[in-house]
């Protein structure tokens, strides 16, 4: 128990980069995951061949693998920079990595939610004169969204927990690294184990009731 | 405004013909019905006026001028969907007022639009529900309300009454029929329901396969099927069609031996028919009748639907007569259906050949 009470700061530190992790990709892997949806259903073989490839092959590669290619192939490789600080660079490759894997999983969420959606109202969108482009924005992606917030819940919860994997992509501040190297120094305390279980659980549950609360709020009658 | 379609055919990849060829002339303000079994083409052809489909070859008309090549949104013609299609994320002014939306209409002038339309549907109260709120006949007259707001030049139903139940359906048709009157819009709408199309109907088409079998009024198509196909699809009661045979100044048909309105080819094989409303039932024995014994019996409410079994020489014929309430035969008794004179169509190689 003391050595939660002298590690805490430097944990809540640590937990506080799991948390901007989060936010970041949270936005990004929505933005992302939406364009891809966009591609897949689109009338474009081309564009819809991309978004598949694209979604088996991220979705079905491990998390360490991509966040290592990020910070190994792209930056250190290919030179991708964001920052000339090292710690920043690292942040946004993790950001980027995590987006890019988070969003296969938004885009098939999405996908679900699409396939909810009556083929009539796309056909109905077309009739007053939308193109695909609008009804996908107007028509069907708001009822898409509306069906599918619950499994996005989840992918967010998946997505907060997955920051704690960083340390692949070559970032070393968020929890679970300072977790890793406070051990080293106390030896393993179950306190700090538990202590760090409960500050993601004091993020992951809000994230899961609130969805759960959004989706039968939002739910669609038809 | 007229509608003219000229060559129109459809073939869906995979080698489908839903439309063979077809040609059409829709008059200025018409009521228009595509009447039709399933897979018949009826749908294909009303989605090819809206834009929806494009046609293998062929050309869509409207007013005139090609529109063939056109997306739907330019066509000026508003859809009403068999499930109505009614956006569940909106409110009912939002979902009547999302056509004009689309065309950039000031949102004060397209409310404005909404509610008058609204009003005149019945739809006041109704403004700020979502459609999951309506009831079935409510969600209707928003899709009816959403297709009039933008007044187009042409409307295009697809099954409009056919998700309504029993009851509403009559009052709907009713309903649709004194708008279509009040707003003199050309309009075709699609329906399988062959009472449905004579009921709201200026003119109706006969589709089979693809291709247009009959056009004409109501009447003409009822009392003057063009072939066996329209013949059995039109009523709401079967019509009888009974082989047959001409004999000089006589037809032999199912059992009964008639007389033969003159012209007719001596020595072929005909079809007979006479729709079931168009005979009575004798019970003693007579030449001029199809004889059978009484199998089945369907209360109509005012009258009841008779089968008789064994009709004909080889006995398995099966003949419908429609008699008045109080007038049942016992089911399996002999009876006899006498067609009455006058009402008899005689088809030759499937083609009507009398009346002529």
């Amino acid at each position: 128990m003391d050595d939660l009470i002298k590690y805490a700061p430097a944990l809540f530190d640590g937990f506080m980069e799991n948390v901007k992790l989060s936010l970041m990709c949270g936005v990004l892997s929505l933005v992302l995951g939406t364009i891809l949806v966009s591609m897949r259903v689109s009338p474009t073989p081309v564009l819809r061949a991309a978004g598949t490839v694209y979604v088996n092959v991220v979705r079905n590669t491990p998390l360490t693998l991509v966040l290592a290619f990020s910070a190994l192939g792209l930056s250190d490789t290919l030179g991708l920079a964001f920052s000339d600080k090292p710690s920043s660079n690292s942040f946004w490759l993790v950001v980027l990595g995590l987006s890019i894997y988070t969003a296969a999983f938004v885009c098939e969420a999405l996908r679900s939610g699409i396939n909810t959606v009556p083929l009539g109202q796309a056909e109905a969108a077309r009739a007053i004169g939308l193109t695909f482009l609008q009804s996908l924005r107007l028509i069907i992606l708001p009822q898409a969204f509306r069906a599918v917030i619950a499994p996005l819940g989840s992918v967010m919860i998946a997505m907060i927990k997955n920051t704690t994997v960083a340390i692949a992509g070559g970032y070393l501040a968020e929890s679970a690294f300072v977790m890793k190297d406070t051990f080293d120094d106390t030896g393993v305390s179950i306190p700090i184990f538990l202590g760090l279980v409960l500050a993601f659980m004091a993020v992951t549950l809000p994230v899961g009731f609130l969805t759960g609360w959004l989706a039968r709020r939002l739910a669609v009658a038809r | 405004m007229t509608i003219s379609l000229h060559g129109l055919t459809k073939v869906f990849p995979g080698g489908a013909r839903a439309l063979d060829s077809l040609d059409l002339d829709i008059g200025e303000g018409e009521f228009f019905a595509l009447l039709g079994p399933s897979g018949c083409g009826k749908t294909t052809l009303l989605r090819s006026i809206a834009g929806l489909e494009t046609p293998s070859s062929g050309t869509v008309s409207i007013g005139g001028a090609d529109v063939t090549a056109l997306p739907p949104g330019r066509r000026d013609v508003a859809m009403v969907f068999q499930d109505y299609a009614l956006f569940p994320h909106m409110d009912v002014t939002a979902n009547i007022a999302y056509p004009l939306r689309i065309q950039k209409v000031p949102r004060s002038r397209r409310e404005a639009a909404a509610a008058e339309v609204a009003g005149r549907l019945s739809l006041s109260e109704l403004l700020r529900r979502r459609p999951g709120q309506l009831s079935g006949g409510q969600q209707q007259r928003v899709a009816l309300a959403r297709a009039i707001a933008c007044r187009p030049k042409v409307f295009l139903f697809d099954e409009p009454l056919s998700n309504l139940d029993a009851r509403l359906r009559l009052e709907a048709r009713t309903f649709l029929k004194r708008l279509q009157g009040e707003l003199g819009v050309t309009t075709v709408f699609v329906t399988h329901d062959q009472g449905e199309a004579l009921a709201l109907a200026h003119r109706v088409a006969v589709m089979d396969a693809g291709r247009i079998t009959q056009v004409g009024a109501p009447a003409e198509i009822f009392h003057r099927p063009a072939t066996t196909f329209v013949a059995s699809f039109i009523g709401s009661t079967p019509m009888n069609l009974l082989p047959g045979k001409v004999a000089g100044d006589a037809l032999h048909v199912a059992g009964a031996v008639l007389p033969a309105p003159p012209g007719l080819p001596d020595g072929e094989e005909i079809v007979y028919g006479v729709r079931p409303e168009y005979a009575d039932l004798s019970a003693a024995p007579r030449d001029d009748a199809f004889p059978g014994t009484v199998a089945v019996l369907e209360n109509l409410g005012t009258s009841t639907l008779v089968t008789l079994e064994g009709g004909g020489d080889d006995g398995d014929l099966l003949v419908q007569v429609v008699v008045p309430e109080g007038e049942e035969p016992p089911a399996g008794t002999a009876a006899w259906a006498v067609p009455r004179p006058g009402r008899a169509l005689i088809y030759h190689g499937d083609r009507l050949i009398h009346p002529a």
